[in-house]
């Protein structure tokens, strides 16, 4: 197959999986913080219990992700991981200590309290870390001779910051949709209340965001006005709010994660339409970023074999588990 | 304090892979012991099998948890801290570790949920056989790291254009005659790795006299399977030995503390390798028997450090001890194994209690021979990160500084001494609780989550 052809297809998986780990990881992690935020017993568990089956099996897309980027495009993982030092340590060990916690809370009835925190404070700092280096990305990353050349605190400004406090509210809301759609009662009618202030709060966040960025607004508006049909997928992204606010006023239980979910999707979209055909913004393109055709060739079967692989297991997963958790699960 | 960043990341590595290797080295022997017991209950119905299946089934669950979540760290690492090597060297070592990581999916995402849950739901032969699947899938995993390490220890099929890494060919990469070793070596040292923990587990039983049944099943099995294994494993380690000296006699120097290119060459058994004054203290040695060992004949020339250039020699103190240490617990085992083998034979096994003591106590004589192994092989390789290619110096993240990465160093220390020691815990309590008499299925786990079946004695979870 032709080299470029290769590496749109692998270009295409990853941001396939990206998406995926997105919306589904979102999701628990959103569970996950919004855990920190009540104290009632029986609401935990029953977060706890409407994650479990799922949150490890939608930490493997990051793996998924991780892994391929290394295989067809080293070049970007090299500078990505090197950029974000720092919020891939606490990436790393909110990871650890979310799943150690998950484990560990039911054991132990005089550290609970321990396990607890670090189960909240974990999904916070993933969500976070994961959206200010989306915030760092789209100001850009300083690349000399194929090396990040900037600092360790690239994502330490204002842009970045908020745009990671934006995805640990816009994961929340997800997390909201979610816990929404699997419970029956009193943490429903909780979830749902919350579903509005969480949509303020992404847009709220969102409006704060662009007013902070100003080195980087010229390169947005220049972005928009070339290409004026991409006002298309900001405009479904507004519209998906407002869908989950209606979905939630008429307590269509469903409504809220797809709409969210599609939300979601726009964002990626639009960002995706602005960094193209950058992989690392604003420096290295898809092509220049490819490994040899060698290598892409090599991994072309661990693509067709072994990703509808996930897919399939991930979707009996979630076939199995379908539906709301009966009232004695809590 | 002037810190250096290379040698930082250097510790930080060594410190993130000495955690990590202890439960891949501990679940790849465990996956082959459980299909091994499991298809002799099959074949036999005895339900003792059953019960000791059970016991070592919770074990692999958090050790496989465990394994997973250290071994992410690992493949990070390359693009955190050795960005210049996973930029360069990428196009082959990306689409090795790629592969590893969906190996290892494939293998989580059919099988290891049979194995964990699906006892009750799946016919006995089928069962088994994903018993099978799971253990050959933790050994496909094992082997693209022996291929992405065999490689950089010992570069083939590649070739550069343009001043580019091009992989030429992979059939070199992948079947070269390094990683033809390296792969056997590693698994024979988990097997024997686990051989040794089973080996423990029942002296342990047996000394304080509970789950007598069990503890023979273990006592015996784990004899026979080190004192079959071990005897291989000597002489694959020593085809190991000749590869080095062949392809990497810097390193072989390094291990035998050979200073000086010597005709004939002595063997020294131990010494205190003064690297200041490039001689040794105190040696115990053997005239002859080195270029015996080396190339089979008694008077064959060796070269000696000297031989390199200063830029080119690697250090020397943790090769030659980590070597001896490494062949040291290889010869506890044989010991142990052969002399219960022995004791069995004198029905006097079950009642040698300072035996049952001592098989007792080397219970990590696995994990000890794995690590120093390890430490061998990458230490040896300095100041190479890819052998003949790369230095190491020259692998680092440019933008890394000395405060960040003792940052990074000082967290990774703290989080993982936290997270082993409630790991190690665990499986100490499970260990010691034993085989329980009803051979039900455990609650509380799914697929997705192998540690939740750890739980041993009924823990509260909401999903019940």
């Amino acid at each position: 197959m032709d080299p470029n052809t290769l590496a749109l297809l692998w270009a295409g998986i990853i941001a396939f999986s990206i998406l995926i780990y997105v919306v589904l990881d979102g999701y628990d992690l959103g569970v996950g913080i919004l855990f920190g935020t009540t104290r009632d017993a029986n609401y935990r568990d029953h977060m706890i219990a409407a994650i479990a089956p799922f949150w490890d099996g939608n930490e493997t897309w990051l793996i998924v992700v991780g892994a391929s980027l290394f295989g067809a495009f080293p070049i970007v993982y090299a500078v990505f991981l090197s950029a974000f030092y720092l919020p891939v340590l606490l990436l790393l060990f909110g990871l650890i200590f979310r799943g150690v916690a998950f484990e560990y809370r039911h054991r132990s009835e005089h550290n609970r309290w321990l396990w607890d925190w670090g189960f909240f404070l974990g999904s916070l700092v993933v969500a976070f870390v994961q959206g200010a280096a989306i915030g760092a990305m789209i100001r850009g990353i300083p690349v000399e001779n194929g090396q990040y050349s900037g600092g360790p605190f690239l994502w330490v400004a204002p842009f970045p910051i908020f745009c990671g406090i934006g995805l640990v509210l816009g994961y929340s809301l997800l997390g909201a949709s979610w816990l929404v759609l699997k419970s029956d009662d009193d943490v429903r009618a909780w979830a749902y209340r919350r579903i509005p202030w969480l949509v303020i709060g992404v847009v709220v966040i969102l409006i704060i965001a662009l007013a902070t960025a100003l080195d980087i607004r010229t390169r947005i508006e220049q972005n928009f006005v070339g290409h004026i049909w991409t006002f298309i997928f900001p405009v479904i992204g507004a519209l998906a709010l407002v869908g989950v606010l209606v979905g939630a006023r008429k307590q269509r239980d469903g409504w809220p994660f797809l709409m969210s979910a599609l939300f979601f999707l726009m964002a990626f979209l639009t960002l995706a339409e602005m960094f193209w055909p950058y992989m690392i913004p604003y420096s290295i393109t898809v092509t220049n970023a490819a490994a040899p055709a060698q290598s892409l060739e090599f991994m072309f079967y661990a693509g067709v074999v072994v990703l509808p692989v996930i897919i399939i297991y991930s979707a009996v997963v979630y076939w199995v588990f379908r539906g709301k958790l009966h009232r004695t699960y809590s | 304090m002037d810190l250096d960043v290379v040698l930082l990341s250097r510790l930080q590595f060594a410190l993130v892979v000495t955690f990590h290797i202890i439960f891949p080295s501990f679940t790849i022997g465990i996956a082959a012991w459980l299909a091994t017991i499991e298809g002799m209950r099959l074949a036999t119905g005895n339900p003792i099998y059953r019960r000791v299946f059970d016991l070592w089934l919770k074990i692999f669950a958090v050790s496989f948890g465990m394994g997973v979540v250290t071994g992410i760290v690992m493949a990070f690492q390359f693009g955190t801290n050795w960005s210049a090597m996973a930029e360069k060297m990428g196009p082959i070592q990306g689409p090795l570790l790629a592969y590893e990581s969906f190996t290892a999916f494939i293998l989580e995402a059919t099988f290891l949920g049979v194995m964990l849950i699906g006892r009750d739901r799946v016919p006995p032969l089928f069962y088994w056989f994903a018993c099978c699947m799971v253990a050959l899938g933790t050994m496909a995993s094992s082997f693209w790291i022996l291929c992405n390490n065999s490689w950089m220890q010992v570069p083939l099929g590649h070739q550069f254009v343009d001043g580019k890494l091009i992989p030429a060919d992979w059939w070199a990469i992948t079947t070269g005659p390094i990683v033809r070793l390296r792969w056997p070596h590693m698994l024979l040292g988990a097997f024997l790795t686990t051989g040794m923990s089973v080996i423990a587990t029942g002296a342990w039983y047996r000394l304080r006299d509970v789950h007598r049944a069990e503890s023979r099943v273990m006592l015996h099995w784990g004899l026979a399977m080190v004192a079959v294994l071990i005897p291989i494993q000597l002489f694959i380690g020593h085809l190991t030995g000749i590869y080095v000296h062949n392809y990497q006699p810097a390193k072989f120097a390094a291990i035998e503390a050979r200073w000086k290119t010597q005709q004939p060459a002595s063997e020294v058994f131990l010494a205190i390798p003064d690297p200041a004054a490039q001689r040794n203290l105190l040696p115990l040695e053997v005239p002859y028997l080195g270029s015996f060992i080396a190339s089979g004949t008694w008077d064959s020339r060796q070269v000696g450090l000297e031989s390199f250039p200063e830029q080119d020699r690697p250090p020397v103190i943790i090769p030659f001890f980590a070597f001896r240490i490494m062949v040291g617990m290889g010869v506890i085992m044989l010991a142990i194994s052969w002399f219960g083998l022995f004791l069995w034979w004198r029905r006097s096994l079950e009642v040698t209690r300072w035996f049952l003591w001592i098989a007792f106590l080397a219970f990590p004589s696995g994990f000890v021979a794995v690590i120093s192994g390890w430490y061998t092989a990458e230490v040896g390789r300095q100041p190479w990160i890819v052998y003949g290619l790369m230095r190491t110096k020259d692998a680092i993240n440019p933008s890394l500084t000395a405060d960040v990465a003792l940052f990074s160093l000082v967290c990774y220390a703290v989080v993982y001494v936290t997270v082993f020691s409630f790991g190690a815990y665990y499986i100490y309590k499970l260990l010691h609780e034993g085989p329980s008499d009803e051979a039900g299925r455990p609650s509380g786990a799914t697929p997705s989550r192998p540690m939740a079946f750890g739980t041993s004695a009924g823990g509260r979870r909401p999903a019940e």
